[in-house]
Order: C-alpha cells, then structure tokens, then sequence
C-alpha cells in the first residue's frame, strides 16, 4: 500500500542483508568413499572442501521491509530462491549474514507433511489444525467450514474414508483447506493457488482474500502472473538469489515480462536505477 | 516506492541503512531464534493436544493396512515373547533355572521393548519428519515425546495382554501390581530423555540409526531380559565393578522392578539395592538432562 502515509505504516517482517546459504554434502571429489565420509564426520569444518560439501548460496544480500496490510508476490525464474526467502522468513531455514526480524510467528501455509494418508479425512483435519497450533475447540468449531470449503462430501460421504483413497485433487483441495482454516499475523503462501478444479480456485483464491485481511501480511510465492496481480499489490522479484526489483506489482511484473518472454528486449533497463517515488 | 535494488540499494523511503533499528523501534524478534528454556516449556505445554493426538494418530496408522488390523498391536509383542521363550527358554534351558519363567521372561521382553523402540523411534524422531519440522513451527521437542508416547500407549496394550498371561499362570492378584504404575513412569520418563538426546544426535548425524540396532541388541543381552542377572552375580566369580554395572543398568533396574511389581516369586531380595533411588535417579538425569540437551540445539533442527 504505497499510498499509505508513512508514519502509519507498521513493519512486520524486516530483512536486513540477509544471506542463505544451503551446504550440500556428497558432491564431487567425496562421493560415495567411506573415508571421506567419516573424514567429514570428524573433522566437519576443515574436510568440508576436501569431502565434496557444496555450497549453494542461494540468497544474497537481500534486504526489504514488509509492512502492515500489504500482499507482497515474490517472483522470479524456477531456482532464484524465493522459496528459499520465504522459509527463512517463516524461520524455518538459518540465515548466513544479516537477519530477519518478524512480528510474531509468520507461518508458511501448508500442513502437508504433518497429515497421514492411512487416517481418515476427519482425523487429519484435526491433527492438521493442531499442528498449525489451533485448539481443539478451534477446529471443532470450524471443522464444518473446512470440510464444506474443500467439497470433499459434495459427491458422497468421502470424509470419513482414508485420505490414501482420494484421488489427488481431492487430496490437494482437503490440504488447503485445512492450511486455511487458520488466520495467521505473516501468512506464507508457496504456489498454494495452482490446486484444484477451476471451481475451486476461485474459492481458494477468494479465501486467500479473506486470510489477507485477517493477516498482518501475506508473502506469496507464484509463476502465474495473474494471481499475483489479483492478489498482491507489491512485488519482489529475485534473480539468482539477488533481488532485482522491489516495487508496485504493474512496474514489476512489466519489467519480469519483458526479461522472461523476450531476454533481449530491454535487459538494460531492468538493471538500471529508477527514479525512486516517495511513497 | 519503485526501487531497483541491483546496485547499492538508495535511501528512498524508510531508514533502510539500519534495519535492526527499525526492527528494534518496533518490537520485531529475530525469526526462528531459539526461546528461552522457560518459553520452551510453556509452548510444548500449549501443543500438548498435538503431540498426543500424533501419537495416536502414528500408532492407528501403523497398523491400518493390514488385514487384522489393530490386533497385531498386542500380537507383535507376544510373537517377540514366544521367539525368545522358544530359543532362551526351551533350546538353552534357561527356564530351569528361573521360577514362573514364562511371565518373568514376558514381562522383561515388553518392558524392554518399550525402551528399545522409545530410543529407535526417537533416533528417527527429526530425521525421518523433516518434511514436517521445515514445514510447520512447532517445538522440535514435541516429536521426541510424541513418539515416546506413541510406544507407552503401545506398551498398555501389552501390558493387558501380560495381564492375561500372568492371570493364565496362575500369579495372583495383588496389591503390588499397583507399584507397576510409578515403575512407568519413570522408565517413560527415562525412556523419554533417551529418546530426546538420540534425536539431537540423529538430526546431526542420519548414520546413528543404522548403528543403533546394534548397540540396542548388546544392550538387550547384558540387561537380563531373558535371564537372571541375580542368578549370574551370585557369588564371586565376577570382578565388583561388572556386577554394580549389571545391577545399576536403567534396563534391568525398570524391568526388575516390574517383575517385582507383577510376580510374587520374584523377590525383592532379587532386587539390585536402592532400586528406587536407581530408578528416579536414571528417570531424572534422562529426562532433564535429555530435554536441556535437545533444546540446546532448537533452532538448528531441519536445516541443511
């Protein structure tokens, strides 16, 4: 919201420099030799080079402050690190250099990992809400909401069967709506928006509407353009783990079209400064 | 605001050239430090409902494909129990030297399992969830103890099953069963610090798990679960230190508790001495020092 006025605007999340670094163990020279793996084990930090670890810097130097209010996109080519950004923003994943300071807890949306495929739909809407840290009582009162939002019933009694038996579709409109139950400060979302029939995006991303308000901020994550503009207002585009441009969604976007669909139409002045506009 | 950020980013709108203040001015926390041991505690407390319901939800997955489904929650254990009575009992003969040996020999092999699965379960407890811990925030602390929770409920249905079996061999009801109650608990206290200490250890370093079963076995078979240590120790053959060793073991100390508990022809002259104090003092320094050190290394779970 760059028309806000500047002494109203709250910041939520703040990332000062900040530098991921992923460490890749068994490339290169080490790979697959015993004593190079217990040569790793025991002497961590000196065999590093010698025992093939890697590094992958995947975030460099990346600073922006979030505030209040705002849907930011972060966008980019595939491996440019804005998963990477937005993991560490969730403080899921230890930043190099500098550091990233949040209100409260961001939380990334998705609660995938914590659901079993022997458990039937019901018994995973509950431990998924509890693992997103809801109450009990929490999700007993949205638990109808949920399973309504997802359409799992619309065509039979399909809640109560093992969640291993949906077809995936199914499966993927059952997570999301379980990952969206819950109002969040900082809300994550990773390429949340591409599930589902076309019905059912509409209502994901009518929800993603309604979760903004809730939340304090929303990050999300895309390759499709036109959720971002839909959704977000500002866009930070990451090239190689730099952010290129940080700015209103329409300049952004004009900018990452030009570079994704033609690289030789104006590459110059993607890199060139702007005329920075108070705000 | 429109910036470009590719060469030293310009001043345009906020104080950007010292972030951390304007984090600070506003009261903005580092994302994913690690809190303070008090804070720790009181956020496991509030996910309480998650850890067991994981639990819960662990133990009725494990055996959901399968035909007879939750039957083989206690006929896994006693299929353990007739293997080992079959070898120890029968080809070794070790029965004749042990009254009432089958719920002697039952009793041991359940309460050992507890412990061998509470600590292999916790060796994989972050390695094998790290989909879940990059995914959602949590307590890392939450799994360990979901996980020995899971093998305390496991072992409850064994237990019934022991029940059935002592009732079979005609040990009576008595009054002493009731001391099985603060015998469990303080082996899961234990088996819980275990547990949370292999955890850390598998986040750091996957091999363990491989290594563990080995350790485990050895330690099965030095802990008296299909034979007498009292039997063993008696008279001097042995240097002092190996029978204080045998006698102090946390294994053996829980396991001949609950044969003291369970069997009347286990006596508690059987029984290593100040076995209570061995007890708490095991369940005590596994279960405080196991959880400071898991915490200790918080933030660093998940992480490549």
């Amino acid at each position: 919201m760059a028309e806000n006025v500047n002494d109203t605007r709250i910041p939520t999340v703040v990332a000062d420099s900040v530098d991921i670094i992923y460490r890749v163990h068994g490339t290169g020279a080490g790979r697959g030799s015993a004593t190079a793996a217990l040569n790793r084990m025991v002497r961590r930090k000196q065999a590093e080079k010698a025992a093939g670890t890697r590094l992958v810097h995947a975030v460099k130097n990346v600073s922006f402050v979030a505030y209040k209010g705002e849907a930011i996109g972060l966008i980019g080519t595939n491996g440019s690190g804005k998963s990477t950004l937005l993991k560490a923003v969730a403080g899921l994943l230890p930043v190099e250099n500098g550091a990233i300071y949040t209100d409260g807890q961001p939380s990334l949306l998705g609660v995938n990992a914590a659901l079993m495929g022997d458990l039937t739909g019901e018994k995973n809407v509950y431990l998924g809400g509890l693992a997103m840290g809801m109450s009990r009582e929490e999700i007993k009162e949205r638990y109808q909401d949920i399973v309504d939002f997802s359409g799992i019933n619309e065509k039979g009694d399909f809640i109560t069967l093992p969640m291993r038996t949906y077809s995936s579709g199914m499966g993927a409109r059952l997570r999301f709506s379980i990952a969206a139950a819950k109002d969040h400060d900082v809300l994550l979302i990773d390429e949340a928006l591409a599930t589902g029939d076309a019905a059912f995006r509409r209502r994901s991303e009518e929800r993603i509407r309604e979760l903004r308000e809730h939340a304090g901020t929303v990050f999300l994550v895309s390759h499709n353009n036109a959720s971002i503009r839909d959704t977000c207002e500002r866009v930070l585009w990451l090239e190689r783990g730099v952010l290129r441009m940080d700015g209103p969604t329409e300049d952004v976007l004009a900018e990452y079209e030009a570079f994704t669909g033609d690289k030789s139409a104006k590459p110059k002045q993607a890199a060139g400064p702007k005329v920075p506009q108070p705000s | 605001m429109t910036q470009v950020l590719h060469t030293p980013p310009p001043t345009p709108v906020t104080a950007e050239d010292d972030l951390a203040a304007l984090a600070a001015r506003y009261g903005l926390s580092v994302s994913g430090a690690r809190p303070s041991l008090p804070e720790y505690v009181r956020q496991l407390w509030e996910r309480r409902h998650f850890i067991t319901a994981f639990a819960t939800a662990k133990l009725t997955a494990q055996y959901a494909q399968a035909k007879l489904g939750q039957i083989w929650q206690v006929m896994t254990p006693l299929l353990n129990a007739a293997v080992y009575y079959f070898i120890f009992g029968v080809l070794l003969g070790t029965k004749r030297h042990v009254p009432d040996y089958i719920p002697f020999l039952v009793t041991g092999v359940f309460i050992w399992t507890f412990t061998q699965s509470s600590i292999m379960a916790g060796t994989r407890a972050i390695s094998g969830n790290l989909g879940l811990v990059r995914a959602l925030h949590f307590p890392r602390a939450a799994l360990p103890i979901s996980f020995a929770i899971q093998q305390l409920q496991q072992l409850l249905f064994s237990m019934a099953a022991l029940v059935v079996i002592l009732l079979c061999f005609g040990i009576p009801l008595s009054v002493s069963w009731l001391l099985a109650i603060p015998a469990l608990a303080l082996q899961f206290t234990f088996n819980t610090g275990v547990a949370l200490v292999m955890a850390r250890m598998g986040a750091k370093t996957p091999d363990i798990a491989q290594l563990m079963p080995f350790i485990l076995r050895t330690w099965m078979y030095v802990s008296g679960v299909m034979w007498s240590i009292t039997k063993l120790t008696k008279g001097d053959h042995l240097p002092h230190w190996v029978t204080i060793a045998l006698e102090t073991n946390p294994a053996a100390v829980y396991i001949d508790l609950m044969r003291y508990a369970l069997i009347k022809s286990f006596h508690s002259s059987q029984l290593p001495p100040h076995v209570w104090a061995a007890a708490t003092g095991w369940a005590l320094v596994a279960g405080v020092g196991g959880f400071i050190y898991f915490w200790k290394a918080e933030e660093t779970y998940g992480r490549g």
